[in-house]
């Protein structure tokens, strides 16, 4: 490149604002990012091979693990794969309150998400609110589950306990609150000059690139892509709520960012019809304790708050699966980080790579 | 130009609104004011204590230790002493030992207990100035049980069943203790 020298940078793996242990590798001319690479397998722990060691029930616990900040959508993709193929019918009080807690833990990853982008920007506030409201949500969760994050909560064949008995008027307050909280955040760097002029524009990716890529979720809807599996290939219950599907236009940071604002006041919609409709009766089906499925394997998609979350089941017959493939939303959103940090700035790197929402545990497993 | 200042000012509205606001932290762990736990919290699993008869409800069936996911307990059992005078129990646990530090909190070992004999405590700090004090052995799981106990009001799930006291019938004592009749004449 006449006369100039690139500069190999590494980001990571101790880098702060990686989001986990992430190595990723830039080289620069100047200010230009002309090539990146990223490296990863740094919280690699196993998780598909020791699933194939343990009893279903147990596995519920490893997928709690795995996206460690939607765990109660990485437990209902396994339990959906695991009922499929069993033949399992789940109780519709159990299918109400998987969905309700499904859609509250996708508020408070985006919370997460909304709090640790505006770092990533630069500001300090917006994280100490996002904080605020998600603990709303994780005493809720602490009152129904008994857990904060690892909840083990959703169950074969159903879930582990019914609600308790003040949920009703709890979850109306965290919903009350969760709506100011959001307009709040909203308003708080929404409409900031100076954050939009640093995420507009940055790290574009066209619809059709980011399919190509296999970017799904809130990543691949920033670029128009209406695709939702909650609608598109409904799973549960949630084809009988009414909600849209925020789309982005450009595909740049800040449509990913904002999609997943818009996000949240959909699933606060679903939360609310949910709990309207929410019906009595059991809250599992009858399974045994130790589950063994018949010969055969399924294939299950579900929405996670990264993307479309698949679990490919393998079942022998036996009381351990015989190989269990997850899609994880994050590993295949990072292909695509490689075009979108393609002729960006170095210092737009840091927002490029958190506007994808990684969770290194899952996209190591 | 305009939009930028509003939009600027707007997020500053939004933070001098809370400047007003009551602090939603609390100090730990000096401070008295400390976040509740809820019910259901799930801390370190702890045997219960029967306290009719004196004696843990662990009988020591190993279902516990080979379910939990992590292999952090390990048990053995004994003949109850008590048997059959005072317990219903023939089988009594003899040594139990969580490594609380490999637990990981996920509450299987509960749900598979049919003796009421584990339940997760509200037991949750893990700091110890020893290496090997997060080694939690019988006694002290029993006592963190019966804090836990006490704290909630706890009833076992299924009374019926795991009631330790020898139920006296007509006739004897019930099925399945046939040397106890000898005892009582």
């Amino acid at each position: 490149m006449d006369g100039s020298i690139d500069l190999m940078i590494n980001m990571g793996p101790q880098h702060p604002s990686t989001h986990g242990v992430f190595r990723l590798v830039i080289w620069v001319d100047g200010e230009r990012i002309i090539k990146s690479e990223p490296h990863i397998g740094y919280l690699h722990r196993g998780s598909e091979k020791i699933c194939e060691s343990e009893h279903y029930a147990q596995i519920v616990t490893l997928f709690d693990r795995m996206d460690y900040v939607g765990n109660l959508n990485s437990e209902l993709a396994f339990c959906l794969a695991t009922e499929k193929i069993m033949d399992v019918d789940v109780p519709e009080r159990a299918e109400y309150i998987r969905v309700i807690l499904c859609e509250l833990n996708r508020i408070a990853s985006h919370m997460l998400f909304y709090g640790v982008y505006g770092l990533d920007a630069g500001a300090m506030t917006p994280i100490l609110y996002a904080f605020r409201e998600r603990e709303k949500i994780q005493n809720l969760f602490e009152s129904i589950t008994g857990a904060r994050m690892m909840h083990n909560y959703i169950r074969i064949g159903g879930i582990k306990e019914d609600l308790p008995g003040d949920f009703q008027k709890r979850i109306v307050e965290v919903l009350d609150h969760l709506k100011r909280g959001i307009e709040e955040c909203d308003a708080l760097i929404s409409k900031n000059e100076m954050f939009l002029a640093r995420t507009k524009g940055v790290g574009s990716i066209s619809g059709s690139d980011a399919i190509d890529f296999g970017v799904t979720g809130p990543a691949l809807r920033a670029s128009g892509v209406a695709e939702d599996i909650r609608v598109t290939d409904s799973y549960s219950i949630y084809d009988r709520f009414d909600f849209n599907i925020p789309v982005g236009t450009y595909g740049d940071c800040w449509d990913r960012f904002y999609v997943r604002v818009e996000e949240m006041r959909e699933s606060i919609k679903i939360i609310e019809q949910a709990v309207r409709s929410l019906p009595e009766g059991d809250i599992s089906a009858s399974v045994r304790r130790i589950v063994r499925p018949p010969k055969g394997e399924v294939f299950v998609r579900t929405e996670s708050p990264r993307g479309d979350l698949a679990v490919f089941l393998v079942s022998d017959g036996t009381d351990k699966p015989y190989r269990v493939k997850v899609r994880a939303p994050s590993f295949a959103n990072l292909q695509a980080l490689e075009q979108m940090l393609q002729g960006a700035y170095l210092a737009d790197a840091v927002l490029i790579l958190g506007s994808i929402d990684l969770i290194m545990g899952e996209v190591d497993r | 130009m305009i939009g930028g200042i509003i939009g600027f000012v707007g997020g500053l509205a939004v933070t001098l609104k809370s400047a007003w606001r009551e602090p939603v932290t609390a100090e730990y762990p000096e401070s008295e004011k400390r976040l509740n736990l809820e019910d259901r919290y799930m801390g370190f699993p702890a045997l219960t204590w029967d306290g009719d008869v004196g004696e843990p409800y662990c009988t020591g069936c190993m279902v516990c230790v080979r379910e939990c996911p992590t292999q952090c307990m390990s048990a053995e059992m004994k003949d109850n002493p008590l048997y059959p005078l005072k317990s219903r129990r023939r089988k009594i646990i003899d040594s139990f030992e969580i490594n609380l530090a490999r637990c990981i909190l996920c509450g299987i070992c509960v749900d598979v207990c049919s003796f009421d004999a584990i339940e997760m405590s509200h037991e949750h700090e893990l700091s110890k100035y020893e290496r090997n004090a997060n080694r939690a052995d019988l006694p002290s799981l029993i006592s963190m049980g019966r804090d836990y106990q006490k704290k909630i009001g706890w009833n076992p799930r299924n009374p019926e069943k795991n009631n330790g006291l020898p139920q006296v019938e007509e006739g004897g004592l019930d099925s399945g203790a046939g040397e106890a009749v000898e005892v009582e004449e």
